[in-house]
């Protein structure tokens, strides 16, 4: 079965189904961590926390999942380990806007510039190498499933799973109607006798679940292990994709499958001369997924509304 | 648990909370530096010894501030405004685009002192030019400055590296650097390879800054309206226009970043040459509470921290440059988003003392 | 005393020095509409917020249905069944109705079964009381009437057998109010407890049983309502304060300085907020308007002094013609010679973090002799504001202080020096007293009477009528976003003007 499947997945390029079957491949591959990161980005915009610091969780979660993953041989101590760590910046951010109502963007922005140093601090004191981590072998990570060279592993289908699941948590679950409900107007939720803080909370610890599962798989599943910065604005992406799916869970992940489409054409399209504008800048490509958010957010392309309370710390009067 | 907003003396508020914030991340970072199996007392000596233990080491400190006070008044002035300007990466990026481009064009034929001025100018202008989208789409559109500015700092980097490959890079170069500046667009060096004459338009734009918040209209009309803008309209401000030029003036500032680097230092256009130094303006102004005086001495700071990082990475090698990064990340968290975490404690021993 | 849903016995709160409720005892009974009706300030609001748990008493006991009960939280007062319908809709607008009930109440962990249980729930009680709204209806799409029927259908949906409604009308058309006033009374028939909160007499007399008049944070009247009338319900809210005798020169009326015909006003919904507004100032008097607050007076301010620009209608001052096509900003009216003290000095009239100084020339920034070359002169400001402060009497006299930190008082002093100072030709003041200690009020009294006496044109809103009566030479009195009637005042007629004030005449 297994040799049939690597059979189809030989590059063929003048055949069409392969190259439709390898540009799927490689979208698919770009996107499972935007994806990841956007359903957790999700959680946490909707239940009016602003999270700029999805960058920041990703990449640290992408060191210690390689770090543990080196150092115990497992990948799935590597995945736990960059859930914890996923968790403890969401914590922190939880802890700095919902507990002490601080400024929603200024503490993203903290836990992005705080992830970016330490990972390469703490890389450097126990690798010695630079800011990387060394070189995973194949048991200490998650491997394509099904597909040899499509990179199928099991982060890319939980990527996948995860949208319809977390539509389903805010649409059809008791949690979801509340997360809904603080995120634009935690004054009514207050006034139902439901705890605002205790909701925000456990957004923002969803969003830290979801992110340490990107920066897993950007470190011992899509590629061999960390190397410093890798995340390389895929977190920003990631929030654009969030509000150009208009803060839903099904848009989301088709801006995050147009922008990992955009990012593998971008390679191909080196160097190819579309007729009347002439050879197409690979940047121009690059630059398109923020571009199209900023285009979103000037009302040019339809009207995206965030959720009416995001970014606003929700103060108690008695 | 929750904070109470009892005020507390002038003095404590300015001084001691954000004293008490530095001290904080400072302790943060000591422990980090314990954790990896360093001797935080012994890193601390090298780095300030590495700072400014030689006139070399002051040179190069005062280099690094002198970027970070651009972006750490960039950042100021537009909080004064009620905005937060997180796009001096972009903006920085591009006004060196904008000085480059015109010294690459006229510093073969102007004579220094015309140059020079106008690579300046060049700078300042692309620099709020950058700025003035973001400004427009959220001043006309509603649209969140935040999220506008972080996606123009891409946008940035893209057209940089377009431009740089395929348009400005010097004929037979390797590297994406466009040719050398001509004599003209270069500004003479102060002190050292590094410290150049830049430093006094930035203290000189401190100056500037300090007198057109607190002693223009304008400038008052744009503090009015960051704190309250109900009263701003009451008093006939126009919001929308004081929004693009506190955004553009933020722009402005940041672009000068392209004085010190490509006139004063590398004296070539090149990629990257503003890295970082834009978010890290965010941490100068928050710890430099958004005033000129503040700020510099927030800038010297991280100047100190910078020049002293890079020794210390030399010495200890466990610790990299990179430790310098996550101070200034711990000081935008401590100074921005937990700054009311000592208020509290304050509070109480404040109360204490009263009785 | 059975047969009373709620007994409230020496229920007292205060908010730092405001001692907003005063040792209330009062019962309701059972199955009835209880109307408590007061001026603002009365206390209406907060005794009801004590009993729906928003605040805490600070002394005093609560009975319900005779026991005794601690409520701390609006999830206590709605387990006693007490349910609050405010004046702010607690309601979240993308969400449907039915979501919108459920909230808080989902009964279990996935929606489906909560929601099917709550659907039928609500056909239940669309029933039973004759409130019928669209379950998937989002309420967004609502009009405010139909808003308000979800916002009493979430109470019975919690089971509440006790509402409170705090100036239900204030949001409604008349027939939306009617329509009200029928469910009201099918909520009695149904045995449900109804308290109204309002200032509207006609809504008493026409819907309720029993009513209680607050004055000052005490009840000093109760009544049934079939034995009172809104004459004596005028009185008693209004009550027989001691005028505050001002010596007046006669009036000296000049030539008209500000005309405004046919304004008209309405918000982003199109629901009208000003209607049919035609009013002249003459140099050298007085003019009052008086009304209970939120009948338009605010939004009358903000066009007159060029903030909003009117829907309908055309403002005329100094040979400037402002309407919906040609709008005007406060920078401009000043250049006409028309000045604005602000209702509320702390979200406009004064920039708190600023230093008095600058507070002093907030508006004015950009005149000389402040700024000169593009300049700010802070020296001459700082000597100006000294000025001010000598001769508006604002203590401390300390220029350099922060504008948040002198008294409500001082405040007020200061931003009344500084629209006043410079001799404006029409003069716009929003409740220049709230807030404001005694000395000061008076102090404020006569300044304003020698801006008068100068030829100055003067509009005083405020929702004191007695200060309207002591400083105005005419009344205008609002109601509903219209003037509903003008008294010369030395003619006016306390009790007439409190029933027009009530919208009762």
């Amino acid at each position: 079965m297994a040799a049939d499947f690597v059979l189809l997945a030989e590059p063929v390029m003048d055949d069409p189904g392969s190259i439709v079957f390898l540009l799927s491949a490689a979208t698919l591959r770009l996107a499972t961590p935007l994806i990841l990161s956007a359903m957790g980005g999700l959680f946490s915009e909707r239940s009016g926390i602003v999270d700029v610091g999805l960058e920041g969780k990703m990449l640290m979660a992408a060191f210690f999942a390689a770090a543990a993953s080196a150092a115990s041989g497992s990948a799935w101590v590597g995945v736990a380990a960059a859930i914890a760590a996923s968790e403890v910046l969401a914590l922190l951010h939880g802890f700095a806007c919902i507990t002490w109502r601080g400024n929603q963007v200024v503490s993203g922005v903290a836990i992005n510039i705080l992830a970016a140093g330490l990972t390469v601090v703490l890389g450097n004191a126990w690798f010695h190498q630079g800011g990387q981590t060394p070189a995973l072998d194949e048991s200490q990570r998650l491997m394509p499933l099904f597909f040899r060279n499509a990179g199928d592993n099991i982060l890319v289908y939980a990527a996948l799973l995860s949208v319809p699941v977390t539509w389903w948590i805010i649409e059809r679950m008791r949690f979801g109607l509340r997360l809904r409900a603080v995120g634009e107007m935690p004054l009514a939720v207050d006034a139902a006798g439901i705890s605002v803080g205790w909701l925000r909370y456990r957004a923002v610890l969803l969003c830290g679940l979801m992110s340490g599962l990107a920066g897993a798989y950007l470190s011992i599943a899509q590629n061999a292990g960390f190397s410093r910065d890798m995340t390389a604005g895929q977190g920003f992406i990631a929030l654009a994709a969030i509000i150009f799916g208009k803060w839903r869970p099904f848009g989301a992940l088709g801006a995050c499958l147009l922008f990992g489409l955009l990012d593998s054409i971008a390679i191909r399209l080196q160097g190819a001369v579309v007729p009347g504008i002439g050879e197409v800048p690979v940047q121009l490509i690059q630059a398109l997924p923020y571009l199209l958010t900023i285009f979103l957010l000037a009302g040019f392309i339809g009207h995206a509304v965030a959720p009416r309370a995001a970014g606003l710390p929700y103060e108690k009067e008695h | 648990m929750s904070p109470s907003r009892k005020p507390l003396p002038a003095w404590a508020d300015l001084a001691l909370v954000p004293l008490i914030n530095i001290a904080l991340a400072f302790i943060t970072i000591g422990i980090i530096v314990w954790l990896i199996g360093d001797d935080p007392f012994q890193a601390l000596k090298l780095l300030v010894i590495g700072a400014v233990g030689s006139l070399d080491a002051i040179g190069y400190t005062l280099y690094y501030a002198t970027n970070f006070i651009f972006t750490g008044l960039a950042v100021a002035v537009a909080f004064h405004a009620g905005l937060f300007n997180i796009g001096g990466e972009g903006q920085a990026y591009i006004g060196g685009l904008g000085c480059g481009l015109v010294i690459l064009a006229f510093d073969k034929v102007l004579p220094a002192w015309a140059m020079v001025p106008l690579g300046i100018v060049a700078a300042a202008l692309f620099g709020a030019a950058w700025a003035a989208v973001p400004a427009w789409l959220q001043a006309w559109r509603g649209s969140h400055i935040v999220i506008t500015t972080i996606m123009m700092n891409f946008v940035a980097s893209a057209l940089m590296v377009y431009m740089m490959v395929n348009v400005l890079i010097a004929p037979g170069s390797m590297t994406p650097q466009s040719r050398g500046f001509a004599p003209s667009g270069q500004l003479p060096a102060l002190m050292g390879p590094t410290l150049n004459y830049s430093i006094v338009l930035a203290l000189a734009c401190c100056v500037l800054v300090w007198i057109f918040l607190w002693h223009t209209p304008w400038g008052f009309a744009l503090r009015a309206m960051g704190h309250n803008r109900a009263a701003a309209i009451y008093a006939g401000t126009n919001l929308k226009r004081m929004t693009m030029v506190a955004i553009c003036l933020s722009g402005a500032l940041a672009g000068l970043v392209a004085t010190n680097e490509l006139m004063g230092v590398q004296h070539r256009l090149l990629l990257d040459f503003q890295a970082g130094y834009g978010f890290a303006g965010i941490a100068v102004a928050l710890m430099g509470r958004n005033h000129p005086l503040g700020v510099v001495l927030a800038a010297l700071l991280f100047g100190a921290l910078q020049q002293g990082g890079a020794e210390l990475a030399f010495d200890m090698p466990d610790i990299t440059r990179e430790t310098v990064v996550t101070i200034q990340g711990l000081v935008i968290l401590f100074s921005g988003a937990l700054e009311h975490l000592p208020r509290p404690w304050l509070q109480t021993l404040f109360s204490w003392r009263s009785r | 005393m059975t047969g009373s849903a709620i007994e409230l016995v020496g229920v007292d709160k205060s908010f730092g020095s405001v001692h907003a409720v005063r040792g209330i005892s009062l019962a309701i009974a059972r199955g009835s509409i209880t109307g408590i009706v007061g001026e603002n300030g009365a206390g209406k609001s907060t005794l009801m917020s004590v009993l729906y748990g928003l605040y805490r008493a600070d002394a005093g006991e609560i009975r319900v249905d005779g026991k005794p009960v601690q409520i701390t939280s609006p999830r206590d007062a709605i387990a006693h069944g007490i349910g609050m319908v405010h004046q702010h809709f607690m309601l979240i607008d993308s969400f449907t109705v039915l979501e919108n009930l459920v909230l808080g109440a989902e009964g279990g962990l996935l929606l489906a079964g909560g929601m099917a249980a709550a659907r039928a729930e609500l056909a239940r009680l669309a029933r039973e009381y004759d409130l019928a709204v669209d379950p998937e209806a989002r309420i967004a799409d609502l009009s405010v009437g139909e808003q308000q029927r979800v916002e009493i259908l979430k109470v019975l949906f919690r089971g509440a057998r006790i509402l409170i409604l705090d100036e239900p009308s204030a949001v409604l058309t008349p027939q939306e109010t009617d329509r009200l006033f029928r469910i009201l009374a099918t909520l009695r028939e149904r045995g449900v407890t109804v308290v109204l909160i309002t200032h509207k007499l006609r809504e008493i007399m026409a819907v309720t049983d029993h009513v209680f008049v607050m004055r000052q944070g005490q009840v000093v009247a109760e009544r049934r309502t079939k034995e009172t009338d809104t004459h004596e319900l005028a009185e008693l809210m209004i009550g027989r304060k001691v005028r505050l005798k001002l010596d007046k020169a006669a009036l000296q009326q000049g030539a008209p300085l500000l005309s405004a015909t046919g304004i008209g006003l309405v918000d982003a919904r199109g629901l009208p907020l000003l209607q049919d507004i035609t009013l002249e100032l003459h140099a050298g008097e007085i003019v009052g308007i008086a009304g209970v607050s939120g009948n338009g007076q605010s939004e009358l301010l903000q066009v007159l002094s060029g903030i909003r620009p009117p829907s309908r209608g055309a403002v005329r001052v100094g040979g400037l013609e402002v309407d919906a096509n040609y709008p005007t900003d406060p920078a401009e009216m000043r250049e006409r010679g028309v000045a604005h003290v602000p209702e509320d000095r702390l979200r406009e009239g004064i920039v708190a973090p600023f230093q008095a100084a600058e507070t002093s020339i907030l508006g004015y920034q950009d005149k000389p002799p402040f700024s000169r070359n593009y300049l700010l002169d802070n020296g001459v400001v700082g000597r100006y504001c000294a000025g001010l402060m000598e001769q508006f009497d604002v203590r401390p006299r300390a220029p350099t202080l922060r504008s948040s930190n002198f008294s409500g008082g001082n405040q007020q002093k200061l931003v009344l020096g500084r629209e006043m100072v410079r001799e404006p030709k029409v003069l716009l003041v929003g409740q220049p007293t709230r807030g404001v200690d005694i000395g000061a009020i008076e102090f404020i009294h006569r300044e304003l009477v020698k801006a008068r006496d100068r030829g100055c044109a003067v509009l005083v809103v405020s929702v004191e009528l007695d200060e309207i009566l002591s400083l105005a030479d005419r009344i205008l009195v609002m109601f509903a976003g219209r003037i509903v009637g003008e008294v010369e005042a030395a003619r006016a007629d306390e009790g007439a003007i409190g029933l027009m004030m009530a919208g009762a005449s």
